[in-house]
């Protein structure tokens, strides 16, 4: 039996951990506690309960894939897990709803509305499930879920996605762990039906860091009545907020590591930018840049073996690439102009990033050697904040002004075309890719009450607020 | 009698700006930019009359010479003697506006040579997060070759930028933006 651990690896002791490296010092220790929940996860054999396995069939995944009617996707029922103690009725419903929630997100699957279900009678076992009430509805996949609180801390949750036509289950999973986050487990089931039934990488269980003003705090210093703005993460929709840093500065332009252990961001702790990376789940902080004149807008290549940044130690704002640790800087650009906010190509050969050497802000692409120069965007009055989309989307989006305010436009690399996915609702800043490339996250004002972070498909479509609290600013999506 | 017309200059600034009542959220910022190439802050005064009257006059103690040097850092950056100097959209070169507010600002610094000073770039919120961090130092770094053009010792003088990071006037209109595009003097050390 095939026995996964997820995140089973424990944060390091603070005072261990510091002796370990004089370089680091200990950030938001508070962090260590709220470390993703462990859990298990074991697969168990997918069952067919109606007709015994005839003899030497060979397994195929077409089999295992729920098609919907032709030309439309396969319709989802997601009803409330089924609570197996008494004390797990709140994580069954919790599971229902957020596992709808994440089958929706990829827009894979039509899910049937929960609103829906009230005439169906909740099974108790896998054995009732009433498939034929679920045909009436129009389902071609349904979900069965159970969660049981094994003792006072842990759960034990077991989910099978059935194929309504033939009755057999083509998923089964169980896991145990933690009971302290139940969502965690819904994102877990959704990611792996994404991967199962889609061959989608889904990001359910990513998270997006960004910079928050909510906590109205004010720095101090000799200037009075300016915001703090700390880091903080929260899940891929918006739950599960936890603060990062904790220094009462500006803290800004947080972005993540490949492994999604680390954040590097820009801080003003020391009264000036310099670029700093948290180890979230070890309660450490690395200094790469440690004060060797002002560095922003950290960006780490995709193996996270470097980091590419804008530093004006050569008198203006230039773009440099160096390893992880802060060893081996070598200068990208080279211009009086202004070259800053960095993204590397998904194979980390090539860097976008914006200029003003033509008089506007325009995004240029450049070997991380420094060869090769050339202009992307040509139409458009003032454009920054470029992130190339991962693979297989060959594609970089950016901001561009447009009117008082920005809309994200994306510049296909291929085609040399640009196609705008706002449209002047609110000004809307600061993209940035999810890690299957097929959502962005972004900033707007159009809700009229702040700067909140929203994610967006690469269509256009699927807007969804992610943040309600205070101003949220330069989100970055997790792997 | 430059001196005496400097102080003339402050003690009226000052009059000004008490005569104001500053903006809720204003910390240690004065006025808008003027529309005028004039120093702003500074309205056109009937020049004779009120010169001789505050020559005369008694200075209000917290205005006195001996209450500025006296005073602490944070006193000081509270209702500093430093005026911003405004920028254009998007740009960040200075005016002959820009350049009188900088250069009444060295003059101050001539006046307090320990004084040592860090010139903040600040942008407005046409602007993007990312880019502007860069235009706001580009802003602190012209102000700072200004200021050493006009005699100020380079290392009295240290730039950061904050983009759109601080806006002084939280509004989302031109009257705010104008005064967001910045650079703000704050005394670090004295």
């Amino acid at each position: 039996m095939d026995k996964n651990v997820m995140n089973s690896q424990l944060p390091a002791s603070n005072s261990q951990a510091q002796r370990e490296s004089k370089h680091r010092v200990e950030v938001g220790k508070w962090l260590l506690g709220v470390a993703l929940a462990a859990c298990c996860v074991i697969a168990l054999v997918a069952q067919t309960p109606q007709t015994p396995p005839p003899a030497p069939q060979q397994p195929s995944e077409i089999q295992l894939v729920i098609s919907g009617e032709p030309g439309t996707p396969p319709r989802y029922a997601v009803p409330d897990f089924v609570a197996l103690s008494p004390d797990a009725s709140d994580a069954a419903k919790t599971l229902g709803q957020v596992l709808w929630d994440d089958l929706n997100f990829e827009r894979e699957f039509y899910l049937i509305p929960r609103d829906t279900y009230s005439t169906i009678p909740p099974a108790r076992t896998a054995e009732d499930v009433p498939f034929a009430a679920w045909r009436e509805l129009g389902a071609d996949a349904v979900v069965f879920g159970t969660v049981q609180k094994t003792d006072a801390n842990n759960v034990r949750v077991q989910v099978r996605l059935y194929n309504v036509r033939t009755r057999q289950s083509v998923f089964a999973k169980e896991y145990t762990g933690a009971a302290a986050n139940p969502r965690l487990y819904a994102h877990t089931i959704s990611d792996e039906i994404h991967q199962q039934q889609r061959a989608l990488r889904g990001v359910a269980r990513t998270k997006i860091a960004f910079s928050s003003d909510r906590n109205r705090e004010r720095v101090a210093g000799p200037v009075q009545n300016r915001d703090v703005k700390e880091v903080y993460i929260a899940d891929y929709d918006g739950e599960n907020v936890r603060r990062v840093t904790t220094n009462r500065q500006l803290n800004i332009t947080p972005t993540w590591a490949p492994d999604a252990r680390g954040i590097a961001y820009t801080s003003y702790r020391r009264g000036y930018p310099d670029i700093f990376v948290a180890l979230i789940y070890q309660g450490l902080q690395e200094t790469p840049t440690n004060g060797v004149a002002q560095n922003w807008l950290p960006m780490f290549s995709p193996d996270g073996t470097r980091i590419c940044f804008t530093s004006n130690r050569d008198g203006n704002p230039e773009l440099y690439v160096m390893n992880r640790d802060g060893s081996n800087v070598r200068r990208v650009t080279n211009n009086p102009a202004i070259d800053t906010s960095p993204t590397w190509s998904p194979n980390g050969t090539q860097i976008a990033f914006t200029s003003d050497r033509a008089g506007t802000p325009q995004i240029y692409v450049v070997g991380a050697d420094g060869l090769n120069l050339r202009r992307i965007t040509t139409n458009e009055s003032y454009a920054d904040r470029p992130t190339w989309a991962p693979a297989p989307f060959n594609e970089i989006a950016f901001a561009a002004r447009s009117g008082p305010g920005y809309d994200i436009k994306v510049y296909d690399l291929a085609g040399g075309e640009t196609r705008q996915i706002t449209f002047g609702e609110g000004s809307n800043e600061s993209p940035a890719y999810s890690p299957n490339g097929r959502h962005i996250a972004f900033t707007s004002t159009r809700g009229g009450r702040g700067v909140h972070v929203y994610t967006i498909g690469r269509d256009g479509k699927n807007v969804k607020q992610i943040t309600r609290d205070g101003n949220n600013y330069t989100p970055s999506w997790s792997n | 009698m430059k001196r005496v017309i400097t102080l003339v200059i402050l003690v009226l600034a000052f009059a000004v700006a008490c005569a104001k009542k500053p903006p809720a959220t204003a910390g240690a910022q004065p006025a808008p930019p003027s529309t005028t190439s004039a120093p702003p802050a500074t309205p056109p005064p009937p020049p004779a009359r009120t010169a001789e009257r505050i020559e005369d006059a008694v200075p209000v103690p917290s205005i006195g010479e001996d209450n500025i040097s006296n005073r602490s850092l944070e006193d000081l950056n509270r209702d500093s003697p430093f005026k911003p100097a405004f920028f254009g959209l998007d740009s960040a070169e200075l005016d002959d506006a820009g350049r009188a507010v900088v250069a009444g600002n060295v003059d101050i610094m001539k006046k307090y040579p320990s004084w040592i000073v860090t010139v903040e770039g600040h942008c407005d919120e046409r602007g993007t997060a990312e880019y502007n961090l860069a235009l706001g130092e580009r802003r602190a770094v012209a102000v700072k070759a200004y200021m050493v053009a006009l005699g100020v010792a380079p290392d009295r003088l240290r730039t950061v930028s904050y983009g759109k990071e601080f806006p002084f006037d939280m509004g989302h209109a031109e009257g705010a933006w104008s005064k967001n595009r910045r650079a703000h003097f704050v005394i670090t050390s004295k």
